[in-house]
Parts: structure tokens; C-alpha cells; sequence
């Protein structure tokens, strides 16, 4: 079953206006199918983030349509992109984004708190975060707070947490950016696993190495896909000739 | 997300900062119990002038001189006053009242039973005092109206001036000199105790046409009362009995109704007069106390605009995660009027124990005002929606990007 569970039209996004206007999307077409673990590339300033808070329901286009599964959600109201958000996407932060004060499965359980559909019980609740926290091998840990765990078990709570509501995609921006190679490496191994069992991911990253995992990679340049491949090795000559992604 | 979850959220945002949030309800508290404690004490000071005034004695009109307009009458010559006739003259035109009664006070040194008091308070009166005063005699018999008529030197005791002169013997029939003047002791009066300033145990009643005679200067109009004591039946009849008591005045005196020499007093108007200056006072101390929550209200407002500032980047998590405007608006709103609500509860508790504490000490009297609670308590909510909102308007318009961008 391919379906495509991204649709994005002449997609632009321009910051200001008149002569000091910024266009960060220059019209961007392209589909994500259900299923498809696709990493996004580039420089700085190509776009990459406006792309990501776009696709995340987080900033809207100037113009351009985003169908997500099934739904344009282009001209939706902040509170509707908000259920959007809470429904259908799971974000995995460079810098994890966890709540100190919280433990682990409180952290885990926050996408719950916003959803207005469920009725779980407390009890009810604490299970699934617990659950989600044994899928990404943190079973031992969920009442640590976020500066009992390494750097690496942060991620996984917030995998965890992106993963809470069953969403429809799960958004990766620098999921690595933070973590030493062994650590990054095993954040990139249960990424895989969650893509093996059926999970449509979009991961933003300027390491190549990372986005050698995901099947198709996508490079954008001045707010423009220059390239959409199957396979990163492609890009790896390009990669070189525009000297990284910056940083 | 449903209320008691934000509840919950708001809760644990205070719980990260204890020490700060107990320091930004400080001004909430001190104005809560501002509220409750200067509403105890204008109480008390009210209620301690009500137990004075109805110590008097239940449905008492007084009867007082008045100053006629333009000063003296001109044909009589004299200051306006109340006579020992008077007495009479509504005792037998009244209806509808237990009795009159008039005093003249002096102080004198007395002896008897072998024994001498220096100062003495000696209440000339007239027969009617005891229902006036409501104030009963266990041995012998009280001043009778023909005492009165004759002057005879007769003295009742108050219970302690009867204990310390007699002891367990019977005073009755025994001779007391007061001043100079021989008496004959012809009752002891049933123990009263301290009613407002008065310690009637220790007073010595004789008739008031005694007093008249042997110890005020006649020069000053021997025979002047200065209050006549007027107990109604009950207090419906006070306004009838009031009525009464002027035109059977006004007919006796010869003047004109429309200003008399004499004016008619109740407990009721005392109470009114002395209501009317405390209520300035508490309006006053209102007014500080308004101050002190809208000051706690700065406070609030000011420590949750550096909460939103510092927890920026947890917003643009909660709304990454699917928060919505409302919610963070919420969650923050409901942190402020927690806060108050805090502030208002630490409030009451130390208004209610600072007031008892007041009464315990002697300091002052305090009569706890129960609908000052739910006043003050209302005052600090609507003090946390008030200062609470723009700083939580702040936290919903935060633009999700930005927010998680910030360090």
C-alpha cells in the first residue's frame, strides 16, 4: 500500500516584506509515502528548518498547499494546527526538549495531557508512557528525571514521547546533533526499527553518515529541492562540492 | 486538555520554585489578613461599646438637658435642666414603662463595722433604679420613694462594701457614717459585678433628695438631675414611651415643642453615632487593605512574567506537543490565582489567629467578622485573574518557533 501521506504544492514561505523580504521556500513540491524514512539536507539557510516547522504544523506557507494525510492543513487556524500537531505528528528534538522537573513517563505522557480525544484513566495513561518507554529500552528508567539519564536515553524519552500518540509521521530535526557517535548511532538503530515496523519518518540532518539511514534523501539550496535520490550515497559528491551543511 | 489536568500543571509549576512563590504571596497574605484582622478589631470595638451602652440596663431612654435654640430661655433665667419633679411627672404620665430613675453621684469616705473606705462612689437615686438596672437586693429593702419624700439617711450596700465593712455579719440596721452624716444601713444589694466601667459591687446607694441636701452646693441648683433613666416595657414600646415622655415634658416645662429644653436619648442612636465613626474608620483600613492586595496583585503579576520568561522554551515544547493557545493561557492563569488563592488561604489562617491572638493577649478586643473570609479570600481570586492574565495572555501568544529556538 503506497499512499502518500505528505503532499506539498509550490510550497513558499517569505519572512519581512518588500526589499529586505526573505524567501526561505521558493516553491516546493514533493510527496512523503506512508512508510518512507526520508532525510532532508543541505546549507544553512536552504530552507531545512522553514521546511520542518512547515511539515511540523508549527509555521504556515505564504502559498503553496500541505496535504497531511488526507488533510490540507495550509490554512488551518493556530488551534487546529495545535490538534494537528498533538494527532498526527511526533517530533524528536535536536536538543530533546524534555521537561527537568518531570520523570520520564510524566515526560513521555505530555502529548496526552493536550490530546482532547482521549479519556484515559491516569493508571491508563502511565501504561501506555510506561510502554513507550520499554519500545525504546528504557523500561529500567521511567522515573528519572532528565538529568539522571545520559544524553542518549534523553533522546529515547523524547522518542518515546513522539511516539505516544501514534502519529501519522514522526519529524526529526538533528535527532544526532547532541550525542556522541555510539550514542547517535544507536538513536539512528531505533529509528530504523521504527521505520521496519511501518513508521513514516522525516529527518532533518547535515551529517551524511545519518542521512545514509533513511532511504531517500532529499537536498534543498536557496529554498529548492536540488536533488531527491534513493539513496544518499548520490548526493555525496554534492554534498562535498557545497562544503556541508554549515555549522 | 480538561481542568483538573491543567490544575495539575499549574501545580507543579509552583512547586519548582517554593521559596518564590511563598515570597510573591507575601503581599496577598498580609492583605487577606489585613482585611480579617481590621474588620475583628472595629467589630470588637463596636460590640465593646454596644455590652458598655446596654449595661445601662435593657430599653433604656435617657433623659437629658438640651440647649434651646438662641442659647437660654430668656424668661427663665437659668440653665436648662431636669428636676427631682420630673421624676414624677413621668412616672405619672408614662405608659408602658418599668420605671425612672435619676442619679447624682459623689464620692465620699465612709466607715462602718468598725472599718473605713476612703472614696467611696455614692449614687443618690430614687426607688426605681433597681428595675432600671435591672440589679436585685438579697438582704433588706432597696430606697423607697418615701425615703426620698423625707430625706431619710438611709444607705444600701453593693456586695464588697458589704463584705469588707461587716464581713459574714448582717449589716442591716447597723450604723455608716458617709462623710459626716449618720445612715442607717437598711439593705445589701445582690452581687452585679463589672458591667461596662462600672463595679456596682463596690458602690453605697441612698436616696437622691439626700444627696441633694448634704452633698452638692446649693448654689448650682441643688435639686438638678443631670440623667433621667427611663426603662420601656420592651422595645416596641420605646417609641411610644419616647413620645410620652416629650409632651408630658414639654407640658410640665412650659416650652415650646418644636425645641424643647430636653433631649431624648436611646442606646439605639448612641449605637448609631458610634456605628457611624467606626464604619469611617473601617472604610479607612478598607482602603489599606485594598491597597495591600492590589500591591500582592503587582507582585504576582511581576513573578509570573519572569516565569513566562524563563519557561519560554517549555511553551513552545507544550505547544509543539499540541497546547493550544487556551491551554498555555491556562496553565498560567491558573498559576497566578493559585497563587493567590494561596496567598488567601495562609491569609486567613493568620488573620483569623493574629485576631485571636489580639483577644488572648488583652491587647484589644476582636470579634471575628465570618463574612470577612469569603471577602477576602474572593478579593485575592479575583486579584489572581486580574494580575494573572496579562502575563498568561504573554505566554499563549508566544509563537511556537521562536519559543523553542530561545536558550
Amino acid at each position: 500500500m503506497t499512499e502518500n501521506l505528505i503532499q506539498i504544492q509550490d510550497l513558499t514561505k517569505v519572512y519581512g516584506a518588500g526589499t529586505i523580504a526573505v524567501h526561505a521556500l521558493q516553491g516546493l513540491s514533493a510527496n512523503v509515502e506512508q512508510g518512507e524514512f526520508v532525510a532532508i539536507m543541505g546549507p544553512s539557510g536552504s530552507g531545512k528548518s522553514t521546511l520542518m516547522n512547515i511539515l511540523g504544523c508549527l509555521d504556515r506557507p505564504t502559498s503553496g498547499s500541505y496535504v497531511l494525510d488526507g488533510e490540507d492543513v495550509s490554512g488551518l487556524s493556530k488551534d487546529r494546527l495545535a490538534s494537528v500537531r498533538n494527532r498526527k505528528i511526533g517530533f524528536i528534538f535536536q536538543a530533546y526538549n524534555l521537561l527537568p522537573r518531570l520523570t520520564a513517563v510524566r515526560n513521555v505522557m505530555l502529548p496526552l495531557l493536550y490530546d482532547r480525544r482521549n479519556h484515559l484513566s491516569d493508571a491508563q495513561a502511565v501504561a501506555r508512557a510506561a510502554s513507550r518507554l520499554e519500545q525504546v529500552g528504557l523500561s529500567d528508567r521511567l522515573h528519572h528525571r532528565p538529568n539522571e539519564l545520559s544524553g542518549g536515553q534523553q533522546q529515547r524519552v523524547a522518542i518515546a514521547r513522539a511516539l505516544i500518540n501514534e502519529p501519522s509521521i514522526i519529524l526529526a530535526d538533528e535527532p544526532t546533533g547532541n550525542l556522541d557517535t555510539r550514542s547517535g548511532q544507536e538513536i539512528m538503530r531505533l529509528l530504523d526499527e521504527l521505520h521496519r515496523q511501518g513508521a513514516t519518518i522525516v529527518m532533518v540532518t547535515h551529517e551524511l553518515d545519518i542521512a545514509e539511514n533513511a532511504q531517500r534523501v532529499i537536498y534543498l539550496q536557496d529554498g529548492r529541492i536540488i536533488s531527491d535520490r534513493t539513496h544518499a550515497s548520490g548526493i555525496a559528491h554534492m554534498f562535498n562540492a557545497t562544503n556541508g551543511g554549515g555549522r | 486538555m480538561n481542568l483538573w489536568r491543567t490544575f495539575r500543571v499549574a501545580w507543579e509549576g509552583l512547586v519548582l520554585n517554593k521559596a518564590r512563590s511563598f515570597l510573591t504571596t507575601l503581599g496577598v497574605i498580609i492583605g487577606v489578613a489585613a482585611v480579617i484582622v481590621m474588620l475583628a478589631v472595629s467589630a470588637g470595638a463596636e460590640a465593646e461599646i454596644a455590652d458598655q451602652i446596654n449595661a445601662l440596663g435593657a430599653n433604656l431612654v435617657m433623659v437629658m438637658p438640651a440647649f434651646t435654640q438662641g442659647g437660654f430661655r430668656a424668661g427663665a433665667g437659668r440653665m436648662p435642666q431636669l428636676s427631682y419633679d420630673d421624676i414624677a411627672t413621668i412616672q405619672n404620665g408614662v405608659t408602658g414603662i418599668n420605671g425612672v430613675s435619676a442619679e447624682q453621684t459623689t464620692r465620699q469616705d465612709i466607715q462602718g463595722g468598725g472599718v473605713m473606705l476612703e472614696g467611696v462612689t455614692v449614687i443618690g437615686t430614687t426607688n426605681d433604679f433597681t428595675k432600671v438596672r435591672e440589679y436585685a437586693i438579697t438582704a433588706g429593702r432597696f430606697i423607697t420613694d418615701s425615703d426620698n419624700d423625707r430625706a431619710l439617711k438611709v444607705a444600701v450596700l453593693g456586695a464588697s462594701v458589704a463584705e469588707e465593712l461587716f464581713g459574714v455579719v448582717s449589716p442591716i440596721g447597723q450604723p455608716l457614717k458617709i462623710g459626716s452624716t449618720k445612715f442607717t444601713i437598711v439593705g445589701v444589694m445582690a452581687r452585679k459585678g463589672v458591667v461596662g466601667n462600672t463595679d456596682y459591687d463596690s458602690q453605697i446607694y441612698i436616696p437622691l433628695t439626700v444627696v441633694f441636701k448634704r452633698f452638692t452646693n446649693a448654689r448650682f441648683g441643688a435639686d438638678a438631675v443631670n440623667t433621667l433613666y427611663v426603662s420601656a416595657e420592651s422595645r416596641d414600646a420605646m417609641a411610644d414611651v419616647m413620645e410620652q415622655i416629650t409632651r408630658a415634658l414639654v407640658k410640665a416645662h412650659d416650652v415650646d415643642p418644636a425645641s424643647p429644653d430636653f433631649q431624648l436619648i436611646t442606646q439605639d442612636s448612641i449605637i448609631d453615632a458610634q456605628a457611624s465613626t467606626t464604619e469611617t474608620f473601617r472604610n479607612l483600613l478598607g482602603w489599606v487593605a485594598a491597597v495591600s492586595l492590589v500591591v500582592g496583585g503587582i507582585g504576582i503579576m511581576n513573578i509570573m512574567l519572569v516565569s513566562v520568561t524563563e519557561r519560554t522554551r517549555e511553551i513552545g515544547l507544550r505547544q509543539a506537543l499540541g497546547a493550544r493557545p487556551l491551554d498555555v493561557r491556562l496553565q498560567f492563569l491558573l498559576e497566578a490565582v493559585m497563587l493567590s488563592l494561596i496567598g488567601g488561604l495562609v491569609g486567613v489562617a493568620a488573620g483569623v489567629g493574629g485576631s485571636h491572638l489580639f483577644n488572648a493577649l488583652g491587647t484589644m478586643r476582636t470579634e471575628l467578622v465570618v463574612e470577612s473570609i469569603p471577602l477576602a479570600f474572593g478579593a485575592a481570586a479575583i486579584v489572581g485573574i486580574f494580575f494573572g492574565y496579562y502575563p498568561a495572555a504573554k505566554a499563549a501568544q508566544l509563537d511556537p518557533i521562536v519559543a523553542l529556538r530561545r536558550e
